[in-house]
């Protein structure tokens, strides 16, 4: 049921002269229109109808300083600015005077989970409409003021002034504001034409915060009488504790517990160090379980088996198998791709204070509501109890909308009666991750005698994120799990005969959502497999791609802008290979197009530097230079938008060269970053950005740019080599 | 437990604590200066970057042992003409997304440029690639530097 939001907003005065906007109407506002395939990643539902908030969504000071609430955790991705940018461009606030409150969380608010790329689209319409509320009170109270009319009054930067050029501040009309009758009927927002805000590429709020080292993240986070703990967990995922024996670890000065808890032992310490060197001397052992068989290579082969066989329909449209039979060619490819890790930067920590009457959290967290329902499973204190700080996010690119690392602190912190800063190492980290699926593909394809594209069948089989889901209350996917196989139920190109099918393969490790999920593979099997078709045709790869589209005007416009700045028509540089792709999501209102194109060179065997990390004589793809075209609707921030495209394209690129989790004796070998490699600045390529104007919804941005670059690269990799690349991480022998 | 004695962003410390304990964990949990970020622990990704006596060290990699007597320099307390042409500089590209590598990043960039005021674009590389930025800001981190070296 739609809610009308103005009537959920509630505006009244608060101490100071300040004029303060709370969510506390009959209902909670609904945050989403989309499918429940992505709402369901999102939000959780409201358990009551009636609530009111903790804390404004914006406070208006005496002073004119304007403090707006981020319903959202940020992580890099610049919801700090951009969703006071909603409310100030509305509000005709002068931006020097906006401030930001990142901490508070307010269920009231919403569940604050912060994935998908859709907090500005979620909340494009709630931030406006508070600004836009507040704005007609305060035209309202200086219209009392000077006894004219409203009509007489504009807003511009911070003030009411009237057409005779006098002017009051939003500061001293806060308070008499609060007490103005709310209009009845809506309140027109801006046009686009209108905006002053929205639009210019303003920096970041928090940059200077990150600069000066002052940023709080998780891991900074010091309450008063804090312990820090670190935590021995299995080996082997599932294992269980078979013995402890302890007595070195509370040996080690400092230490002051040592605990168990449902996944292992937690030595419990007054400093880090102390904590680590107390895990280092616990003699632990555990029953393995079956999972101690699983390796990389068995794995694999569970997944080539498994995609021998049927899977369950995604989408059918006309008779591919009798098409294919009558195809002028055929294509028929296999990809691989494996699991990978998040690692963020700022490994997994939180920190936990259990009391009798309450549960406090300070947690990187990209799911606030999940982890109160999480702190009171295990507290069995009531969801009103439990009290969740949000502090910055060192990255958090799915990770931390896991609960685990949340549940160890307030598991220890009740153990022990004291605040507890759980701390993870980046071995921790990146062993006992919720890791990217691994995901076999298989596809076949043909065209017509003119070339153009006929039949696509594709089959792909790999892990189900959401069966792995704690938290979230969803329940496991019955045969098809559309978050797992995001991007495979469609594609951008005419093929009249079109069969998906899948099939949920458990393999026993545990997977979660990553920048992009899905659409991390089947945009690299999609856009490297058109490839495939247009070579096949004896066609230019932009060209084929322009002529096949379906109907999808603003594809077409990011992809034909991808090609003009990167000079497609004319030949590369000497040494030079191109390579495009291009990824479109449009659902529900939620649009966003993307294309890129990568120029790389090959290096031969030898010593040539960068690129990927294989052994010796193997050839090095190196990329010099990436332009990418975005539409994203309306363009909240460019410099944000641009900063999340070569970000993105860096964390797709890292993937698409370097990264791969790999199993032995069920144990993940990878331990830090010597082995788990990351692209590093020196790979880094040029990367240009062209955002298309555009009057549509804002769709989102943050992991848009990720799942383009692998395949740019690959198509690339073709043009320069004529050898299909088809798994990653890219390797050429 | 030794009393060690340690200049910190320009204060004299004395610190009671076992000598082999990592300056980062005593620069963060016993010093409260949690600029400095912890990320791999093994000297492989740079967020914990502090300057010792002026260059650029892996405070996971220094005990506090290997620190006694010496000045350690962290982003709270980075200030001179480098520093401040590479704050500025960052500011100006707005480089940080997450922000967690960006302390380790510009104890890089400053030491970088106190040593070599005009680095090449290899020099730059060569100096900064040993910090990894999961978000992807390398692009701006160049961009910063550079601008840093033209003189902000």
């Amino acid at each position: 049921m739609p809610v009308n939001r103005r009537e959920f907003l509630v505006v009244s005065a608060a101490a100071g002269g300040a004029l303060v906007v709370t969510a506390g109407g009959a209902c909670v506002p609904r945050t989403s229109t989309r499918s429940p395939r992505v709402a369901g990643r999102t939000t959780a539902p409201a358990r009551t109808s009636s609530r009111h908030s903790l804390h404004p969504l914006l406070e208006l000071h005496g002073d004119g300083t304007a403090v707006v609430l981020s319903v959202k955790s940020e992580m890099g991705q610049g919801i700090l600015t951009a969703l006071p940018m909603l409310l100030a461009e509305e509000l005709d606030l002068d931006w020097s005077a906006v401030r930001v409150e990142r901490e508070r969380f307010d269920p009231a608010l919403g569940s604050g989970g912060t994935t998908a790329s859709i907090s500005v689209f979620l909340n494009w319409k709630v931030y406006r409409e508070a600004g836009a509320l507040v704005r007609h009170l305060l035209v309202a109270a200086a219209a009392k003021a000077w006894s004219a009319a409203p009509e007489q009054c504009r807003t511009e930067r911070g003030a009411v002034i009237h057409r005779d050029g006098r002017r009051l501040g939003y500061g001293e009309l806060a308070a008499q504001a609060a007490s103005m009758k709310r209009p009845r009927g809506p309140i027109p927002l801006k046009s686009p034409a209108e905006f002053r805000l929205i639009g210019r590429p303003l920096r970041r709020i928090d940059t200077p915060d990150k600069v000066s080292g002052a940023a709080g993240f998780g891991i900074d986070v010091q309450v008063p009488g804090m312990l820090v703990a670190t935590v021995l967990r299995p080996p082997v995922h599932g294992a269980t504790l078979a013995t402890v024996d302890d007595r070195a670890a509370r040996a080690v000065p400092g230490v002051e517990h040592v605990v168990r808890i449902e996944r292992g032992v937690a030595v419990v310490a007054r400093d880090t160090w102390s904590a680590l060197q107390g895990r280092e001397r616990l003699s632990v052992t555990w029953n393995e379980g079956a999972k101690a068989r699983l390796d990389s290579a068995g794995i694999a082969e569970q997944l080539r088996r498994e995609l021998r066989r049927p899977g369950h329909r995604v989408k059918r449209e006309g008779d591919p198998a009798a098409a294919l039979a009558r195809a002028a060619k055929r294509v028929e490819a296999t990809y691989e791709f494996p699991f990978v890790a998040h690692a963020t930067m700022e490994p997994m920590n939180c920190t936990a204070h259990v009391e009798a009457d309450r549960c406090t959290l300070w947690a990187p967290t990209q799911t606030p509501g999940w982890n109160r329902t999480t702190a009171a499973r295990i507290t069995g204190l009531p969801e009103d109890r439990i009290i969740v700080h949000r502090t910055f996010l060192g990255g958090g690119f799915g990770r931390r909308s896991q609960e685990d690392f949340v549940a160890e602190a307030v598991e220890v912190s009740r153990a022990v009666r004291r605040p507890v800063k759980v701390v993870w190492t980046r071995t921790d980290d990146l062993q006992h991750d919720f890791y990217r699926p691994t995901f076999h593909h298989r596809v076949r394809g043909g065209i017509d005698a003119a070339g153009a594209p006929l039949a696509l069948d594709h089959r792909l089989v790999g892990p189900s994120v959401v069966a792995w889901w704690a938290g979230s209350g969803s329940d496991p996917p019955d045969k098809v799990d559309d978050i797992s196989i995001a991007g495979a139920e469609r594609t951008l190109y005419r093929f009249p005969h079109f069969n998906v099918e899948t099939r949920i393969v458990e393999t026993g490790v545990p997977v979660g959502i990553w920048r992009s999920i899905g659409n991390s593979y089947t945009t690299f099997v999609g856009e490297t497999f058109i490839d495939e078709l247009a070579a096949a045709a004896g066609r230019d790869p932009v060209r084929y791609r322009l002529d096949n589209l379906r109907d999808a005007p603003r594809v077409r416009a990011v992809l034909e802008l991808a090609a003009d700045k990167a000079g497609w028509s004319r030949p590369p540089p000497a040494g030079r290979h191109r390579g495009v792709a291009v990824f479109a999501e449009d659902e529900e209102g939620y649009s966003v197009q993307v294309a890129q194109v990568a120029e790389i060179s090959v290096d031969g065997g030898g010593d040539a530097r960068g690129g990927g990390d294989g052994g010796r004589g193997e050839r090095r793809i190196r990329v010099h230079r990436v332009v990418c075209a975005i539409d994203c609707g309306i363009a909240v921030n460019p410099n944000i938008i641009a900063a999340q495209m070569e970000g993105g394209i860096a964390f797709g690129l890292s993937a698409a060269l370097k990264e791969r989790i790999t199993l032995a004796r069920g144990r993940v070998v990878e331990a830090n970053f010597d082995s788990y490699r990351l692209l590093r600045l020196n790979e880094m390529p040029e990367v240009e950005v062209h955002i298309v104007p555009s009057q549509a919804h804002p769709g989102g941005v943050g992991e848009k740019a990720v799942s383009v670059i692998a395949p740019a690269v690959a198509n690339a990799v073709f043009a320069a080599t004529g050898v299909r690349l088809r798994s990653l991480p890219l390797r050429l022998a | 437990m030794t009393r060690l004695s340690i200049v910190v962003n320009q204060e004299p410390r004395e610190i009671d604590a076992d000598p082999e304990m990592p300056l980062l964990w005593a620069l963060r949990d016993l010093l409260a200066l949690t600029g400095t970020k912890f990320g791999c622990g093994e000297g492989f990704c740079g967020a914990c970057t502090v300057h010792l006596d002026g260059a650029a060290v892996r405070s996971c990699q220094t005990t506090l042992g290997d620190a006694s007597g010496r000045s350690v320099t962290t982003i709270e307390g980075l200030v001179g003409g480098p520093a401040e042409r590479v704050r500025r500089s960052w500011i100006a590209e707005d480089v940080p997304q997450c922000g967690y590598c960006q302390p380790g990043q510009i104890m890089s960039a400053a030491a970088l440029l106190a040593a070599t005021p005009a680095p090449s674009d290899e020099e730059i590389d060569r100096a900064m690639k040993g910090n990894l930025c999961r978000c992807g800001t390398y692009h701006r981190i160049r961009r910063a530097v550079r601008r840093a070296a033209r003189g902000a």
